[in-house]
């Protein structure tokens, strides 16, 4: 096992000037040799500016949970479950495909796939955002509180289940229940969708949900038409008690 | 939870390193069902041959000696039998082989005479099934799948669920000849299942609910289903969690319940198909970076044959 340190406490010689932007050279970790808990205990120790290349990633769960600085990650190769999942601030970008639970909880900052993600991609995320190139399975943005989350591909059956706030925007199709029981957020489809979930409905899209979606798929490096897109968002018929339900209780 | 390895190789070059390809894919599974493991291999040559049945028997003691068990087997074949079955018995691990050239159903009625409480957890021309409660990396290395060749490979990690870790509750559940099925799930209504296939006189080892799926596939294949026909009737009958892997002697099929709470992957190369329950057990596959890599779609059967 190799035990990592931060680069502002590694040797001298370790930080080489790179980049344009004057930035260090990122720290490479090796998981073929590095543990992911030294790994992620460096990330947590790292600070504002830092950048890192992780290799040999193998498929390890929880690569690059709980970044809370303004740091840069690649991972070169495909990641295993909860990869930076509660994150904050920093950018995370994976080239290869993310497991269950990508980025779940993330607060701030971006994590960025280049393949696919499985199930419950950006579940329950507050805010930041989540870009995916390929597809993304079930349960996308499950309970989303505030994330972005685009999408190039298809979305599996029960995405932004219980979605309450944030936005996501999916340049394929998606699969059945599309925002069952959803609060509120904004759902943009280029696509078909299988079906709608419960009091999910499609909505006009006004000039202020063109301006939010050309925003969204600026920010997630795509060059999709956003007048090609559908808005489907909450019908809120399920916000208040309605007595005609009382005999299901 | 419950793990699941599968490997199909379709480069015979690639037959040779079969148990040492399924014994990495099992290493990484081991997280998901720790306690009891089991596996089935295709054709590996010093376990199954062609032209002669093998029954894989639970257990590495019959209660009698191997000499007995042979003899035993022997002497009933040549009641019925015209030659010499040429009857031998060997232990690998924790299981016991019984091969001889027969049909299946004359040697399972000469094992079950001779060892009465003998639980039969495999049989086929080309199958081999081993199981043992234990960590599934020595379950693995008791058996000696290292070292061992072969056309397809099973693995299954159980963690318990439906009934007690034991043995016998292990997957793969094979039922039919050179017929395998694992899980990872559970299905609900399994007893309702259960009693409509008693009633068409199917008999049961366990009271495993996969086992239910074993025999309801068999039941279906007998019918004339093609596997994946019986896969789709499973799905309409069945209701639970499930991914399951089902192989026989030449085929393989992956499918995922319609909730697709069960994780799968698949890798597909020119060399092989490989299934698992998470992506870590593929990434030390041969020409897995250039693999065609998915996640099957809920309620879809995938099945591929050699």
């Amino acid at each position: 096992m190799v035990t990592l340190t931060a680069p502002e406490t590694a040797a001298p010689e370790a930080a080489a000037p790179a980049e344009s932007d004057g930035g260090a050279a990122p720290t490479v970790v090796d998981l073929a040799d590095a543990s992911v808990r030294s790994l992620n205990q460096a990330l947590h120790d790292a600070v504002d500016g830092q950048s890192w290349t992780i290799t040999s990633p193998g498929g390890k769960h929880s690569l690059a949970v709980g970044i809370s600085a303004r740091v840069a990650v690649t991972i070169e190769g495909h990641t295993g479950y909860y990869a930076a999942g509660m994150h904050q601030k920093g950018d995370v970008t994976i080239n290869g495909n993310a497991g269950v639970g990508l980025a779940e909880n993330i607060i701030s900052g971006r994590v960025h796939v280049t393949g696919d993600a499985s199930q419950s991609a950006a579940a329950t995320g507050h805010g930041g955002l989540v870009v995916i190139d390929g597809n993304a399975g079930a349960r996308c943005g499950i309970s989303m509180k505030g994330v972005d989350i685009v999408v190039g591909g298809n979305i599996g059956h029960m995405s932004a289940f219980m979605a309450q706030a944030g936005r996501l925007v999916v340049c394929g199709d998606a699969g059945d229940a599309l925002g069952d029981s959803i609060y509120e957020a904004r759902i943009y489809v280029k696509g078909t969708v299988a079906s709608l979930g419960a009091d999910c409905i499609e909505k006009p899209l006004r000039e202020e949900h063109l301006a939010e979606l050309a925003e969204l798929l600026e920010a997630a490096g795509r060059t999709d038409n956003p007048a090609d897109f559908k808005r489907y968002g909450s019908a809120r018929n399920l916000y208040h008690f309605h007595v005609d339900n009382s005999s299901a209780y | 939870m419950c793990g699941i390895a599968a490997l199909q190789l379709r480069n015979p070059s690639l037959h040779p390193q079969m148990g040492s390809l399924l014994s990495s894919m099992l290493c990484q599974i081991v997280d998901r069902g720790p306690d009891s493991a089991g596996l089935a291999v295709y054709n590996t040559p010093g376990l199954v041959s062609p032209g002669t049945s093998t029954l894989s028997l639970l257990g590495a003691d019959q209660g009698i000696p191997t000499t007995a068990l042979t003899a035993g087997v022997s002497a009933l074949l040549a009641g019925v039998l015209p030659a010499d079955a040429q009857a031998a018995v060997k232990v690998v691990g924790d299981t016991t082989l019984v091969s001889a050239a027969v049909g299946t159903d004359l040697l399972v009625k000469a094992v079950t005479e001779t060892v009465p409480g003998a639980t039969i957890i495999g049989r086929g021309e080309h199958v081999a099934v081993m199981k043992s409660v234990g960590h599934p990396m020595e379950v693995a290395a008791d058996h000696g799948l290292e070292a061992m060749a072969g056309s397809q490979g099973l693995s299954h990690t159980r963690m318990a669920t439906e009934s007690a870790v034991t043995a016998g509750g292990s997957h793969p559940f094979s039922v039919a000849d050179d017929l395998c099925l694992v899980h990872n799930g559970s299905f609900s209504n399994h007893a309702t299942v259960r009693r409509g296939l008693l009633r068409e006189g199917v008999v049961f080892d366990s009271e495993n609910d996969t086992e239910v799926g074993a025999r309801y596939v068999a039941s279906r294949l007998k019918q004339g289903d093609t596997l994946e026909e019986a896969l789709v009737n499973l799905g309409k009958v069945l209701d639970g969690f499930y991914t399951l892997v089902v192989t026989t002697a030449d085929s393989m099929a992956v499918v995922r319940d319609p909730i697709a709470c069960k994780p799968a992957i698949i890798a597909e190369t020119d060399d092989y198909v490989a299934m698992a329950s998470e992506y870590r057990a593929l990434a030390a596959l041969p020409g897995i970076d250039n693999a065609r890599i998915f996640e099957p779609e809920p309620g879809k059967v995938y099945t591929w044959s050699l």
